[in-house]
């Protein structure tokens, strides 16, 4: 029995990044070599740096909204209200129930938990003071719960659970349930409140793996011989899929069609990539794709700058394209942003895009001295590269407990 | 402590909780949930505030009596007399 799953494409994007609060900000300062990393106060840690998002929370939420709600509610209402604008969506019209939330979270609740303690700290640990919204911000669907109060939203809205792999597990799941028929719209993507949380700089500090720099701006940088590890960082990007049908039956734009994809876990080790694993994840993806590693045009890494971890992925990406793929640019956005967690994937994937209309490739910033070690065939360093086709993007996302995802984004052709 | 100065605590810990709402015209004598949007959780919240800023302990079977400002007063000026405020 043959099965021809149905189309599936991207009509709306909804992003906060630390450099830009909607696509066409975030992909300028991508072009133009804008880093969104500043000087960061975290509890008990002092001046960090950070990645900081500076989206207005009030352009859809009341101050008893964001009173109540996380911060990693309010970044994901801000990208889901963005995306649905943008889809031009009559939602008015739309059967709420038919509709889907799908988001992507590295992790949910450290933030109020760590807040909750330090409050009852100034009471002698005296329980009496726990705030008794403690369950509700920290149940593990509370941003895409969020989603579905602020639109009402009636449709199933959870998260997904992936680590750092998180953002394209959103978009891959919703086009699942796309197909499956499930529901008719999905907003989809990932997003991340990690930089409220001392627990990931101390956790990251104490792993060796926590970036440094005089200048926040060049704390991020992949692939040169100088990076010391990860800029943490906050972020959101929601998307809109729906069924090319139905897509096209209301005139939307389409910024593209969801290739393929592939998830895969290592099984190998709590924190250290698996390059094989990796490799086979992107392999996969291609065949789900239909497509050989010469069809992709853009790479974007997941690399976050840690001395090991992009190495392995620099072999992966070795094993896969090697010296074949002459068309194939190989990129990374955290350079510019650091490492987003959970939202990463979705936001990398957003940057990238506008790359199917004005053939550009955006560039890994801050590479002064490359790595030899990651010298890999197609590198876009420090500026942005021309180039004479964009047809199919493909985004590697990895993260902790070895799960690796890789989505493909073709060009839409009628 | 005078009951208006009771009703200004109250008041004051309404504005925080409820920051969107106006409370220039709060009727006192009108249950506050029927002059602004306060749920369940809201009410927990003013018990909480009580609790953290004045020391004042609102068992549940006692809620009722925070049902307005005037019933507020009430109930909580005994209170903060007994507190020496």
């Amino acid at each position: 029995m043959s099965f021809t799953p149905a189309r599936i494409v991207i009509t709306g994007i909804g992003l906060t990044a630390p450099n830009g609060n909607s696509l066409p900000e975030f992909r300028q300062n991508l072009l133009n070599g804008v880093a969104g990393v500043e000087p960061f106060d975290v509890r008990y840690m002092g001046r960090l740096i950070a990645g900081v998002c500076h989206f207005d929370p009030l352009r859809y939420q009341t101050r008893k909204g964001l009173r109540v709600g996380t911060r990693a509610g309010s970044i994901s209402i801000y990208c889901a209200q963005e995306a649905l604008k943008d889809s031009g969506l009559a939602f008015d019209t739309v059967p709420k129930d038919r509709v889907g939330i799908y988001i992507g979270c590295t992790e949910h609740g450290n933030v109020e938990t760590e807040n909750e303690i330090y409050a009852i700290s100034k009471f002698n640990y005296d329980t009496k003071y726990w705030s008794h919204y403690h369950n509700p911000r920290t149940v593990a669907n509370n941003p895409a719960g969020e989603i579905s109060l602020a639109l009402g939203i009636t449709g199933p809205a959870y998260t997904i659970g992936a680590a750092c792999a998180a953002g394209n597990m959103g978009l891959i799941h919703a086009a699942q349930m796309l197909r499956l028929g499930e529901v008719d719209i999905a907003f989809c993507g990932g997003v991340s409140e990690s930089i409220h949380t001392f627990g990931i700089f101390a956790g990251f500090k104490s792993q060796g793996a926590l970036a440094t720099h005089e200048d926040p701006k060049k704390a991020s940088r992949p692939f040169d011989k100088g990076r010391n590890g990860i800029v943490v960082s906050e972020g959101g990007c929601v998307y809109t899929l729906e069924r090319l049908e139905d897509a096209r039956a209301r005139g939307a734009k389409i910024y593209g069609e969801i290739g393929g994809y592939c998830v895969n876990s290592d099984a190998s080790d709590y924190v250290l990539p698996n390059p094989g694993r990796q490799a086979e994840c992107v392999r996969k993806a291609l065949v789900n794709a239909k497509l050989t590693a010469a069809d992709i045009h853009i790479v974007n890494t997941h690399a976050t700058a840690t001395p090991q971890g992009d190495i392995q992925e620099c072999e992966a990406i070795r094993a896969v394209f090697g010296t074949g793929c002459p068309d194939t640019s190989i990129n990374n956005t955290k350079s510019y942003i650091g490492h987003c967690m959970g939202a990463a994937g979705a936001l990398e994937l957003a940057g990238n895009l506008p790359s199917f209309d004005d053939l550009i490739v955006h560039p890994t910033i801050n590479v002064d001295d490359l790595d030899p070690a990651c010298a890999i065939d197609g590198l876009v360093l420090n500026t942005p590269k021309k180039v004479a086709k964009v047809d199919n993007i493909l985004n590697n996302s990895f993260g902790m407990l070895g799960i690796n995802s890789t989505l493909i984004v073709k060009r839409f052709v009628a | 402590m005078t009951k208006d100065a009771c009703k200004k605590i109250v008041l004051d810990i309404i504005a925080d909780i409820a920051p969107d709402e106006d409370l220039s015209n709060i009727k006192p004598d009108v249950r506050l949930r029927d002059q602004m949007q306060l749920d369940s959780m809201d009410f927990l919240d003013i018990v909480m505030e009580l609790r953290k800023q004045h020391g004042i302990e609102v068992p549940e079977a006692d809620y009722i009596h925070l049902a307005s400002l005037d019933s507020c007063a009430e109930y909580l000026t005994p209170k903060f007399e007994a507190l020496g405020k």
